[in-house]
């Protein structure tokens, strides 16, 4: 079993009409094992930045921290706000720095941009990004998460609907991987504010 | 192979750990205690190969007491200790690992949180904070027994007696033997033994 795998995760992260929405279960595994059903892996950077990190979950708290830290260090020096395309960059630099000891994550940033424009992007566990303007995925399910998003994605979707999209992928696809599900939070990012709601499903 | 078991309960945590030392075929010692005491209110079990296992124990209690004789007598929370615990291990994970799986178990005064918490950490630094937790085999056979039995509000002899299930389901269906068990407690009188199987002191 890959590193990778170790824990389990799944993140989706989708765009709408000015508006992005990302989503993530909340196992915490050992291998076979779960142990605890609250360990969220999507993080709030700002009112307009959300990243959301899958894969070995002691990397996942100190990139969470890591992160936290870079950016408090770019506001205190620039006097400005990250936007999500540096943040992006910033954690993809983080990543390649550890070329050749890398922190066993693959993260996602969803965001909204200067322009209230939603943002995209996904990365290896050593910072290789890709910029979408439909969605991103990662974690052990990504084959079942990249089959539901294909089918159940429209361009344009108003938050409500972008809302039942993104739960309705996720939850059809983690229902399916072992290694992640056991419950599940969604946040839905608009120019007016995030709303956060949690997803009842199968807790097995 | 290491038991370490632990429960939340309303006014604190128990902690309980078996207390033998052995390698191989061979028990080195059946009275160790593997529950250390790391500020007045909270204490950190342990698990894994003996050197890591006092090596790590004795780091962490000694840098928080450190801390709070630097910071005139401030304690810090259970949550600070527990992260600050995780932040070590992270640190060694990739420099010299410790071979170590802990629960920390902490009381925090009305003051800050006014219950108990249990925090689980693998040999890898996830931590998770948690109601009821198992380090080890023991958690192939007791984590269903806590699923059944916790529930919000226990009292300290309820959560005793899920501790002696727990106990007692190993010594019938655990394959190894482990005759001795230490099970503390964590609450606002402090980190007390409530009781063994073989005295720790005894030389």
């Amino acid at each position: 079993m890959s590193i990778l795998e170790y824990n389990g995760a799944a993140i989706i992260a989708m765009a709408g009409k000015d508006c992005v929405g990302i989503a993530c279960d909340t196992r915490l595994g050992a291998q076979a094992q779960t142990v605890a059903c609250d360990f969220r892996k999507v993080f709030k950077m700002s009112d307009k930045i959300f990243v959301g990190l899958a894969g070995l979950a002691t990397d996942v708290l100190t990139m969470q921290n890591l992160l936290k830290f870079r950016q408090n260090l770019y506001e205190l020096r620039e006097d400005r706000e990250l936007t999500p395309k540096v943040f992006s960059n910033v954690l993809s630099n983080l990543l390649y720095e550890k070329r050749f000891g890398p922190y066993f994550i693959e993260p996602v940033v969803a965001g909204l941009d200067e322009n209230n424009q939603p943002f995209l992007s996904g990365m290896d566990l050593i910072g290789a990004p890709v910029y979408t303007d439909d969605f991103v995925v990662t974690g052990t399910a990504t084959a079942n998460m990249y089959g539901m998003c294909e089918t159940l994605y429209k361009k344009d979707m108003e938050p409500d609907q972008l809302f039942e999209t993104l739960s309705q992928a996720l939850l059809a696809s983690l229902d399916r991987d072992a290694l992640s599900g056991w419950g599940a939070t969604v946040h839905i990012i608009t120019k007016d504010g995030v709303t956060s709601r949690e997803l009842k499903g199968r807790m097995d | 192979m290491d038991t370490v078991i632990g429960v939340q309960y309303e006014g604190g945590v128990i902690l309980a750990a078996d207390q033998s030392n052995a390698r191989s075929i061979l028990t080195y010692q059946s009275n160790l205690d593997k529950i250390t005491k790391l500020s007045p209110s909270s204490a950190l079990a342990v698990s894994g190969p003996n050197s890591d296992l006092v090596n790590f124990s004795e780091y962490i209690s000694k840098n928080i007491s450190l801390y709070q004789l630097s910071n005139d007598g401030l304690q810090l929370s259970t949550h600070a200790q527990a992260n600050y615990c995780r932040g070590e291990l992270a640190t060694a994970l990739r420099k010299g690992p410790y071979q170590v799986n802990c629960l920390l178990g902490g009381y925090d005064a009305p003051s800050g949180k006014g219950k108990g918490s249990l925090y689980w950490m693998d040999n890898y630094a996830a931590l998770s904070k948690v109601n009821y937790g198992c380090q080890g085999y023991a958690s192939n056979f007791c984590l269903s027994i806590m699923d059944r039995d916790w529930t919000e509000g226990l009292d300290q002899d309820q959560a005793v007696a899920i501790v002696d299930k727990c106990i007692r389901e190993l010594e019938v269906r655990f394959v190894m033997s482990q005759p001795n068990f230490i099970v503390k407690v964590v609450d606002k009188d402090g980190v007390r033994t409530l009781k063994f199987g073989a005295d720790p002191a005894d030389n």
